[in-house]
């Protein structure tokens, strides 16, 4: 029951990708060419995903617990670090170039257009870059 | 390429991805940060960490079918970017958004409504470095 429902709830949030134009790297890309080409739709996904999260979290974390059980689990950090700026600009320059951000990608993976895989397959090497960095610098780190 | 302008469809989308990230906290108590949930399915350490992700991607990847079989036609996917391109930009993007600690997905929909002090420093980040990204690449290299 729990799957199912997961399952259902990534379909609604692909529906909703597919219908915002946020899989469609031309127009994630023109969102942010407002010196050229500017089609400021994308906006609009912004704004209505805020909207229904902004009502709708408070309203469910008025329960004691999830449906399925267990705790919510909202990361309570308030820490600005180099890292989250430096990963976060980096993110928006990926971003830039390939005009996919993961949430538009994995819905994308769909149409079964071969440019999303070969995204995704990025996204992974870069994931795991990442752990292999931390990995590393956690090793050089004394105990 | 200029991409037409969709208020309505990109606000309606924007509404269902809001009702998916909603679903999600109700259903399991998690964040809908899309990074992380590919990221946990693939480094995944037991089954339970694995399976309702995977669930949740199944129901992702679902999604353009949906629309097809609804609409009779695929969403749109106009890539104008080469496959180098996508290579770089989903390495940056994968490693960007794990050592920033989040996408557009989980820093900007769901970080935002939270008033979360990171998401509300990352957000504005990314959403600056991708539009200085896309200036520099259209309009000093020119392509």
């Amino acid at each position: 029951m729990k799957l199912i429902f997961a399952g259902l709830t990534g379909l609604v949030f692909g529906v909703g990708i597919a219908l915002s134009g946020m899989m469609n790297p031309a127009k994630v890309l023109n969102f942010f060419d407002i010196a050229g080409t500017w089609d400021p739709s994308l906006a609009f996904v912004m704004g209505g995903a805020l909207v229904v999260t902004g009502i709708g979290y408070r309203a469910v974390w008025r329960r004691a617990q999830p449906l399925f059980g267990g705790t919510f689990q909202v990361p309570n950090a308030t820490n600005i670090d180099p890292k989250l700026v430096g990963g976060s600009a980096l993110f928006g320059i990926g971003w830039g170039i390939a005009g996919f951000c993961p949430g538009a990608a994995i819905p994308a993976l769909g149409t079964g257009r071969w440019e999303v895989v070969l995204f995704i397959a990025a996204v992974v090497i870069g994931l795991a870059l990442r752990r292999l960095m931390t990995r590393m610098t956690t090793a050089t780190v004394p105990e | 390429m200029e991409t037409a302008f969709t208020p309505f469809a990109s606000l309606g989308g924007g509404l269902a991805i809001g009702l998916g990230a909603v679903m999600l906290m109700l259903g399991l108590g998690r964040i809908l940060g899309a990074t992380g949930i590919m990221s946990g399915l693939v480094f995944a350490q037991n089954r339970a960490e694995a399976s309702w992700r995977a669930a949740m991607i199944l129901g992702m990847i679902a999604a353009p079918g949906v629309i097809f079989l609804v609409s009779g036609t695929m969403p749109a996917v106009d890539v104008p970017v080469s496959p180098t391109m996508i290579v770089i930009g989903g390495i940056i993007v994968g490693f960007g958004a794990s050592l920033g600690s989040g996408c557009t997905s989980g820093h900007g929909v769901c970080g935002l409504s939270r008033f979360s002090i990171r998401s509300l420093v990352a957000v504005p980040t990314f959403m600056a470095t991708a539009g200085i990204t896309v200036f520099i690449i259209r309009h000093m290299f020119g392509a």
